[in-house]
């Protein structure tokens, strides 16, 4: 009895150190000359691919120190495997929380891996700043004041389709095919959103899904043609719009032919698909696709070329998330600045929500980053962009969700 | 019998120590250890049907995921205590593995293992499948337990206890099962199959009962992972996590109980430290940790440490070590 008691008091005590010690020190995770950041990235496993946007993001920080840092501070930029394991995610999180200090996290990767650590991170108020991922949920900063999202969801561009498809094809019957995981049912829902009840109902004649692990659709893109679709919206991962455009445009069904952001790379979806086949699809944009080439002569293109070869020369040109993760970094980096010398996690979070139409040099000219402290979601602009054959000719007026 | 005293003696300063860490370590290193514990009992289940058994599978991590999943179910749609799903979730592994195990009879070795492969193929999309119940791949958020009958520990420290006890409890368990009539017939099976027959076992009563009782072991073990990660979804199911396993077991030392602990400080850790010594090429690393591993202990941790002290108490005999009853 008495053993146990003193165990408890000794609990006890050590508790109450271990709870006052981040008390005791200055600003978690900074010191005179370091500013600690945390990240973590799918460097191995399924969803690899995605691991290019945690390197790109260090190399740019490299960049930063090289040229003399934020304020005179080094970014200590530790990125951590998840291998996009929920578990694993929640182990690194925590080391990087708990153990290494940081000061906040950043760009954490993945919707089920970001979802595992959302209330952790909220109760440990630590900033967890511009996630990767294109889930709604990040945007809630009533409930999570310390999450913050990045680019626009799925949702909101599925409604712009939807917007579009009401202007201008009021008697479209629209057939739907998307993968059948949050991912595709996100924007299969903001199209049906936007579209209304009513409408969606009228309107939509086929919905069709594929599982990530299929080897081909080719069976679907049949369905959808037979079943009559006009207007087709292709809610698909690069490997299956590729086949996708190729197969409607053999079996020579010309619908108008909406293919989601996801897809909208030049080099790994339109030219495998061929530029023919692919001429007269339409998508949404915020960044600069990297591989079309109007952007050949952009100061903005040209600079990030030129980093990557001094930087991250193991990088590949025609990878989008390259481009992504470049500018992202430069986000934060903008955010670190605004800081000054108060690096302490309230003001970290309180400078992120408070980016004023910040236009960074990879999204298109007019997208510009809003955050405030009820606005959790900073890119909401995008823009309709149709394939000429050549590039993505940008049209019609900036589509901006805090608006509607 | 002196080795005897030593087994004992080791396992009471481990159960000592493993109950000081929760005062001495940084709650993060309490979630590490947890997870040791976790990984612990799975691989002590597996090891049972693989190591003693000597029936492979390469789909464990269903059974896992399956655990995981019912009691992430019965805290979210039901709010059952979740002291309850523990239990609820290894009965339910059990007779699922029991009946996995029926039609596994028929197939052997490197058909059985491709078989269960199957399993873990198919566990992650028929989660995503019945959404309404898992969440889809959206998963479930879960809240972490505290500590009950007001103790003074915080979730981590309480979370490590309870996994601690439920780990001596299975240990235990398996200790008496493994070292009793039921153990021998579960050997001999592994070891000469028609000679287990012919001396009266029912090979295939045993077999699918090994199958189960190893699955429960498992589903247990995602049962407590799931309270100790407080989420559960589909991506962390997935193949790898049954390879995983195998690894562990294997590196730990094949029909040995200890050999669990061994492999689940090794899953743990070595992925990590690997990952610190080279950011590039983290595999690469483990690659060849495992390597070195298996190279400088062909017959795991475990055998090489039985090795080690029947050598140091019987300096005379056979080299091979072997004593009566030991793994192949």
């Amino acid at each position: 009895m008495r053993t146990r008691g003193i165990l408890c008091v000794l609990a006890l005590a050590l508790g109450v150190a271990a709870a006052t010690l981040p008390l005791a020190a200055e600003t978690i995770g900074v010191t005179a000359t370091e500013i600690k950041i945390g990240n973590t990235n799918p460097y191995s496993g399924p969803a690899s691919a995605y691991g290019t946007i945690g390197k790109v993001i260090g190399a740019y920080f490299k960049k930063v120190n090289d040229e003399g840092g934020v304020n005179g501070r080094k970014v200590n930029y530790i990125s951590y495997d998840d291998a996009y394991t929920p578990p694993k995610a929640v182990e690194m999180v925590r080391k990087l929380v708990e153990q290494d200090q940081v000061a906040a996290l950043f760009q954490t990767l993945g919707t089920p891996t970001n979802t595992a650590i959302h209330k952790y991170v909220n109760q440990q108020k630590v900033p967890h700043l511009f996630v990767a991922t294109g889930a709604t949920k990040w945007n809630d900063p009533q409930h999570f004041p310390w999450t913050m999202g990045w680019q626009p969801n799925y949702q909101t561009e599925g409604r712009i389709y939807a917007q579009y498809i009401l202007k201008n094809f009021p008697d479209a019957k629209i057939g739907i095919l998307y993968q059948n995981d949050d991912y595709g049912k996100d924007y299969r829902k903001g199209l049906h959103d936007g579209l209304g009840e009513a409408n969606a109902k009228k309107m939509i004649v086929m919905e069709q899904t594929y599982e990530v692990t299929d080897p081909t659709i080719d069976s679907q893109i049949v369905n959808l043609k037979n079943s009559g679709a006009n207007v087709f919206f292709n809610v698909t991962i690069p490997k299956f719009a590729v086949q996708a455009i190729k197969k409607a445009h053999d079996i020579g069904w010309k619908p108008t032919h909406f293919l989601n952001n996801v897809s909208s790379s030049l080099a790994t979806v339109l030219k495998p698909a061929g530029l023919e086949a692919s001429r007269g699809l339409i998508t949404a944009l915020y960044m600069k696709e990297i591989t079309d080439p109007q952007w050949k002569n952009d100061k903005g293109y040209q600079d990030w070329v030129a980093f990557m070869k001094k930087y991250y020369s193991e990088g590949a040109l025609d990878d989008q998330g390259n481009a992504f993760g470049y500018t992202v970094a430069q986000a934060m980096t903008l955010v670190l600045k605004q800081c000054g010398n108060d690096l302490s996690r309230e003001n970290i979070l309180r400078q992120a929500e408070s980016l004023k139409n910040v236009e960074l040099p990879l999204l298109l000219p007019g997208i510009k980053v809003n955050t405030s402290q009820t606005d959790h979601a900073p890119i909401e602009q995008e823009q309709l962009a149709k394939f000429d054959g050549e590039r993505w000719a940008t049209f019609g007026e900036l589509y901006d969700a805090a608006k509607k | 019998m002196p080795l005897r005293t030593l087994r004992l003696g080791v396992t009471l300063l481990a159960v000592v120590v493993a109950l000081a860490l929760p005062f001495t370590l940084s709650n993060f290193r309490l979630f590490q250890f947890t997870q040791v514990f976790i990984y612990a009992i799975s691989l002590l289940g597996l090891n049972i049907l693989t190591g003693y058994n000597g029936q492979i599978s390469l789909g464990h991590g269903a059974f896992y995921a399956v655990g995981a999943y019912t009691t992430a179910i019965m805290l979210d749609k039901w709010n059952v205590p979740y002291g309850w799903t523990i239990p609820v979730a290894g009965l339910l592994c059990l007779v699922a593995g029991f009946l996995f195990g029926i039609p596994a009879l028929r197939l052997e070795g490197l058909y059985l293992a491709l078989a269960t492969f199957a399993l873990a193929l198919a566990v992650p999309q028929i989660l995503k499948y019945f959404e309404n119940w898992t969440g889809g791949s959206q998963g479930i958020v879960l809240s972490k337990p505290t500590a009950p009958w007001g103790l003074r520990v915080n979730p981590d420290q309480w979370l490590y206890f309870l996994t601690l006890a439920v780990l001596l409890l299975l240990f235990v368990l398996a200790t008496n099962l493994l070292a009793g009539r039921t153990g021998r017939a579960i050997v001999a099976i592994r070891d000469n199959p028609i000679a287990a027959q012919a001396m009266g076992v029912n090979t295939a009563l045993y077999k699918s009962l090994t199958f189960g009782v190893s699955a429960g072991y498992v589903g247990v073990a995602g049962a407590l992972s799931a309270l100790a990660v407080a989420y559960v979804a589909p991506d962390a199911f997935n193949v790898f996590l049954s390879i995983t396993f195998l690894t562990g077991i294997v590196i730990g030392g094949l029909a040995s109980i200890w050999g669990a602990i061994f492999g689940a400080l090794f899953i743990q850790f070595i992925p990590n430290w690997a990952q610190d010594i080279a950011k590039a090429a983290p595999w690469a690393i483990y690659g060849i940790f495992l390597i070195g591993f298996m190279y400088a202990m062909p017959r795991g941790i475990a055998g090489a440490i039985r090795l080690l002290t029947a050598r140091a108490w019987r300096p005379r005999a056979e080299p091979s070590g072997a004593a009566p009853g030991s793994p192949r």
